[in-house]
């Protein structure tokens, strides 16, 4: 079985489609680009291999003109009939049989969905068994290794036609309002889960979509496998931060961990409080953090919703994991921190604001304007700003020599209007402290001395 | 400064008043700086402070305060931890050495990767200086601790120090250092069994035989069928070790069924572990157990359906053949390895076919001449056809194997529409990578094939249009002047290369000038008559080219040939256009005019005039 979807080489054609005529190679580039567009490929895995013997499929009766004594007999048939795989890369072989898996998939799914009774017990371990049999597979290797999430095209599933419909049914056999889970234990156990959470890695969207919503059908209804999913999870993360950092569902999975959050019970365990220090905070530093920067934000909002006591690990780890030289993610971390400002509890915003305005301060201060925009805007959220009011003997000395100086020197007009900006609300909060500082900071630049001294 | 003077400040920060002792205050004060880069440096000069602390106050001040710092950047962290493995003798030597376990504990157990491996190998390290008592006072029972820590971190990191200790302690010690291995093997966490396989092969090395059985073997076969696939892959590394050290009789039973299902395993991830191995493998094995299972598994690797793995297997084509036993290796190849060899050079995937490309040549001086030209010419004949560059370039990298075994005129016929094509790609990397192996070319086809063939070639790659061809061109021309002899050069090159002098593109006058540079440098005094004659007039006219680049380099140049010039010819010819130069309008003109005038040569009688008294 071939895997890849290369055009064969014919060694006999010269290549003639690299040749550029002369006349475009004035700067030896050609005028067109040479990159070819890049092909929506798509990618099977390598479990069609392991199948023995291709086995001709013959199309059963439908399910609704079965008589209600043969019904589950023959759901039970068509489950083994939809265990048959097909190579969806030589995409006219056996037309036929795909045709019939097809329909068949599709009649299972609609009768999962719409007619009660159907699942009874003789049939959870043929369904997880053809759900097992359809999704789980070793991802194929990535075709493009530098593949860059926000730039190139993924690689699409070559199967999906059968494979989103075994999703499908999956989902609706999960949602049925016959599912039993005490039925289904047996079989959606931790092994399945753990198969399940490796798919997240497939770079196919269409596929972690699915992955996502069942995910959390089974946390939500499986309750002994929560804290071994949450677990795995915990690993999966690890090792991305740790060890790989790549990923694909990372998203995906918090946002599943999002919703998981929002219903711990209080007070926090350790093992959640723990996840939060060990894990969500050591999140920020991947490189790829801008694909899953929302939901990571959100988490980490639930946790501070769920318990203001956390508010401090949350805001000196974002401070220790600042991005040096990413100006894109700074701009991101401070989009975090005003989320989190916006909830947060005055006591425990004493606690850090001093070490975060310092953090502040040099962002007001970036060479680069959409830091300094982004952290000025800060001066723009009216419970920010009541906080800082409120705080303004310590603040305003944390800042002020920075916003003087930067209003004299920024090159980007827009800053020196907002530094203008926040300087004047200083000056309405605390004129007193404001005419000090101004008469300290002038002395201090004429004389360094006084400075060094102190 | 700081605020709050720590112990360690107060103390040492050379309070009495001892002035030699300030730098080193300066640096203790860094330590705690808010910068991290002051911080940095201060760390990477810890060795001076505690050279200047002396060995007690090392290890009662200055240790307990950077066990403090651990909560610093990983940059900082990492500094520290590489410079605690080189300290032994700055706390007092071996019988002190165990003073600089508690910082590096702490450091096994940080998050950050990178900062715990390096503790980790300044423990190794530091673990050869302990004594064998120390050794089971101090060392064992740290890593002991770190074993059973609570964090995966810990057991990661205690992993990689069972090796170093268990040759040195006690029989009850090692017992226990085995069973918390064996524990670590089967860990809830999969980077702690990841660092545990990763471990295995060095750790059964150290081991006694009977244990390696009876222990290793489990515990290489429970992780071999690990449930993650990151895992089992780590055991195939493992196997290595482990085969090599078991004797040939037990291989068939303990090792070569695991063995077989790796080859065999489901994730590619796994299968190729095995191919990126199998030379080493193969190895270990020995050869009869080679013919017996490694063949037939080789061949499968060979068609396996992912291109990863076929690659991987293809990379190892020439290297395994290489190590099969002599006695009917000829045989294997023909009948097993070449079959697939031949379906890869048609493979879909042109890394697949790329990494074969680079190997396949050296399967001639195996099979010998006969087999070669029957069997594997048509081969790289078709390879150097292939449609993908690479796959070209491998192929002609590596004809040097070739010409050992067939001569490379064989090959010439083909060779030769490869070469120009690639010549012409339109890709200039890849016109880089040809222009790289023209002079080795150059020295296996022969001059007058050259002459005849590919000097056209050469010679246009002088006005390719990016920058980094022409430059790679000269270079190129200077190897081949070393190669033919300066006299070829004279007839072949310097017409053509002075001929562009008077080209429209300044580009290419200023070529002439960068292969005039090098031309020189080769041909040398015996030849200078070709720099006197021939090329020097050509520099002094271009002096008055309208371009001001080419004029500086006109300059650049006469500075060059200066030392191959007889005073004459510089008194009189050159020093006086470099001084028309030196006033020119442009002022990198007269800059670079003035560095030649102030150059030695013209001050001073040249090497020539002392050559010629």
């Amino acid at each position: 079985m071939e895997t890849t979807k290369l055009p064969p080489s014919s060694p006999s054609s010269p290549t003639t489609s690299f040749s550029v005529p002369s006349a475009e190679k004035v700067d030896g580039f050609p005028r067109r680009s040479m990159r070819r567009a890049r092909q929506r490929r798509s990618h099977s895995s390598s479990q069609f291999r392991y199948q023995s013997s291709q086995v001709e499929l013959t199309p059963l009766p439908l399910l609704k003109d079965a008589p209600v004594a043969e019904l589950h007999d023959l759901f039970c048939k068509k489950l083994q009939q939809c265990c048959v795989l097909f190579d969806f890369l030589d995409c006219v072989a056996d037309l036929k049989g795909k045709e019939i898996k097809r329909a068949a998939l599709n009649e299972l799914v609609e009768s999962v969905a719409t007619s009660r009774g159907v699942l009874i017990e003789p049939l959870y371990p043929e369904a997880i068994k053809m759900i097992s049999v359809n999704i789980f597979r070793t991802l194929p290797p990535s075709e493009n290794p530098e593949f860059d999430p926000e730039e190139d095209e993924p690689t699409l599933e070559a199967s999906w036609p059968h494979l989103q419909l075994v999703y499908e049914f999956f989902l609706r056999f999960l949602e049925s309002p016959d599912f039993q889970p005490s039925m289904a234990k047996r079989y959606v156990d931790q092994k399945f889960v753990l198969q399940l959470l490796e798919l997240f890695d497939s770079e196919d969207p269409r596929e972690r979509e699915y992955l996502k919503t069942i995910l959390h059908r089974v946390y939500g209804k499986l309750l002994g496998l929560r804290a071994y999913i949450r677990k795995q999870i915990n690993n999966i993360f690890l090792r991305f931060i740790y060890e790989t950092e790549h990923f694909n569902g990372v998203a995906e999975l918090l946002e599943i961990l999002g919703s998981i959050i929002n219903g711990f019970a209080l007070p926090l365990k350790a093992e959640h409080k723990q996840f939060l220090v060990r894990v969500l905070i050591p999140l920020h530093t991947a490189k790829s953090l801008s694909i899953f920067h929302a939901q990571l934000a959100y988490c980490v909002v639930q946790f501070m919703e769920k318990d203001a006591t956390v508010t401090e690990y949350i805001i000196r780890g974002l401070l220790k994991y600042w991005p040096k030289t990413c100006t894109q993610k700074e701009v991101m971390f401070l989009g975090e921190i005003e989320e989190i400002l916006d909830v947060i509890e005055p006591s425990q915003f004493i606690r850090v604001q001093e070490p975060l305005f310092k953090q502040i301060a040099a962002c007001i201060s970036s060479p680069h304007f959409q830091v300094a925009e982004r952290a000025l805007y800060f001066w723009n959220n009216e419970y920010i700003l009541s906080l800082i009011e409120e705080n303004c003997q310590v603040i305003l000395p944390l800042v002020f020599a920075t916003l003087y100086r930067v209003s004299k020197e920024h090159w980007n007009q827009t800053i020196v209007s907002l530094i203008y900006n926040v300087l004047k609300t200083f000056m309405e909060m605390n004129s007193k402290l404001f005419d000090d500082l101004t008469a300290s900071y002038k002395v201090e630049k004429q004389n360094p001395a006084v400075t060094l001294k102190k | 400064a700081a605020e709050e003077g720590g112990p360690c400040q107060s103390k040492m920060a050379g309070a009495d008043g001892d002035d030699s002792l300030y730098p080193i205050a300066v640096l203790i004060d860094e330590l705690r700086n808010e910068d991290v880069q002051l911080r940095l440096n201060s760390i990477k000069k810890l060795s001076t402070i505690a050279l200047a602390l002396g060995v007690e106050r090392t290890r009662t001040e200055l240790l307990p305060f950077l066990t403090d710092t651990i909560y610093d950047e990983d940059e900082v962290l990492l500094a520290l931890a590489e410079q605690l493995g080189n300290f032994t003798m700055l706390v007092g030597g071996p019988e002190y050495v165990h003073c600089l376990l508690p910082p590096l504990e702490s450091l096994a157990t940080v998050e950050e990767t990178v900062v715990r491996d390096k503790a980790v190998e300044s423990l190794r390290k530091i673990s050869q200086e302990h004594s064998p008592v120390d050794l089971e006072v101090h060392f064992e029972p740290l890593v002991k601790r770190l074993a059973s820590g609570d964090w995966f971190t810990s057991r990661t990191s205690a992993c990689g120090l069972f090796s170093v200790c268990y040759p040195r302690v006690s029989s009850t010690v090692k017992a226990e250092i085995r069973q918390h291995f064996r524990t670590l093997c089967s860990d809830d966490t999969p980077m702690v069994r990841r660092a545990a396989a990763s471990k295995l092969g060095e750790f059964a090395k150290v081991l006694e035989l009977d244990y390696v059985k009876s222990d290793i073997i489990s515990l290489f076969t429970a992780l071999a069928s690990d449930e993650q696939d990151s895992v089992r892959l780590l055991a195939v590394e493992a196997c290595v070790s482990i085969a090599t050290l078991l004797p040939q009789e037990d291989l068939e039973t303990l090792v070569m069924p695991t063995l077989r299902q790796a080859a065999e395993d489901k994730s590619w991830r796994v299968r190729y572990m095995v191919a990126d191995k199998f030379s080493e493998l193969q190895k270990a094995v020995g050869p009869e157990i080679t013919k017996n299972d490694l063949v037939p598994a080789f061949q499968n690797l060979l068609k396996d359906c992912e291109a990863e793995v076929r690659a991987a297997a293809a990379n190892k084509v020439k290297e395994f053949c290489e190590n099969l036993p002599e006695d009917n290796r000829e045989q294997i190849i023909m009948t097993h390895i070449l079959p697939c060899v031949k379906e890869l050079v048609s493979d879909t995937n042109q890394h697949v076919k790329s990494a074969l490309a680079s190997v396949i040549m050296g399967l001639s001086t195996i099979l010998g001449k006969d087999n070669t030209i029957e069997h594997l010419l048509p081969l790289f004949l078709a390879q150097l056809k292939d449609e993908c560059p690479e796959v070209r370039l491998n192929i002609i990298s590596n004809l040097d194997c070739v010409n050992e075994v067939i001569g490379i005129r064989q090959l010439s016929q083909s060779l030769l529409p490869a070469i120009v094509e690639l010549a012409e790609d339109a890709k200039w990397r890849v016109r880089l990578a040809i222009i790289e192996y023209m002079p080795l070319l150059a020295g296996q086809l022969g001059v007058e094939f050259f002459d005849e063939k590919l000097n056209t070639l050469c010679m246009a790659w002088l006005i390719d249009h990016v920058y980094a061809i022409r430059e790679a061109a000269t270079c190129n021309l200077m190897k081949l002047v070393e190669k033919f002899g300066a006299e070829w050069a004279q007839n072949t090159i310097v017409p053509k290369v002075l001929g562009m002098a008077n080209d429209p593109n300044y580009l290419h006058r200023m070529t002439t000038l960068f292969c005039i540079n090098v031309i020189v440098h080769c041909c040398g005094y015996p030849y200078r008559e070709i720099t006197t004659k021939q090329m020097l007039p050509v520099v002094l006219k271009m002096s008055n080219d309208q371009v001001a680049n080419v004029r500086f380099n006109v300059a650049k140049s006469l500075q060059k040939i200066g030392p191959v010039l007889d005073s004459n010819a510089l008194q009189t010819e050159v020093k006086p256009v470099l001084e028309k130069l030196a006033s020119d309008t442009d002022m990198d003109v007269k800059y670079f005019a003035q560095e030649a005038i102030s150059g030695e040569c013209l001050s001073s009688s040249t090497i020539v005039d002392k050559l010629n008294t």
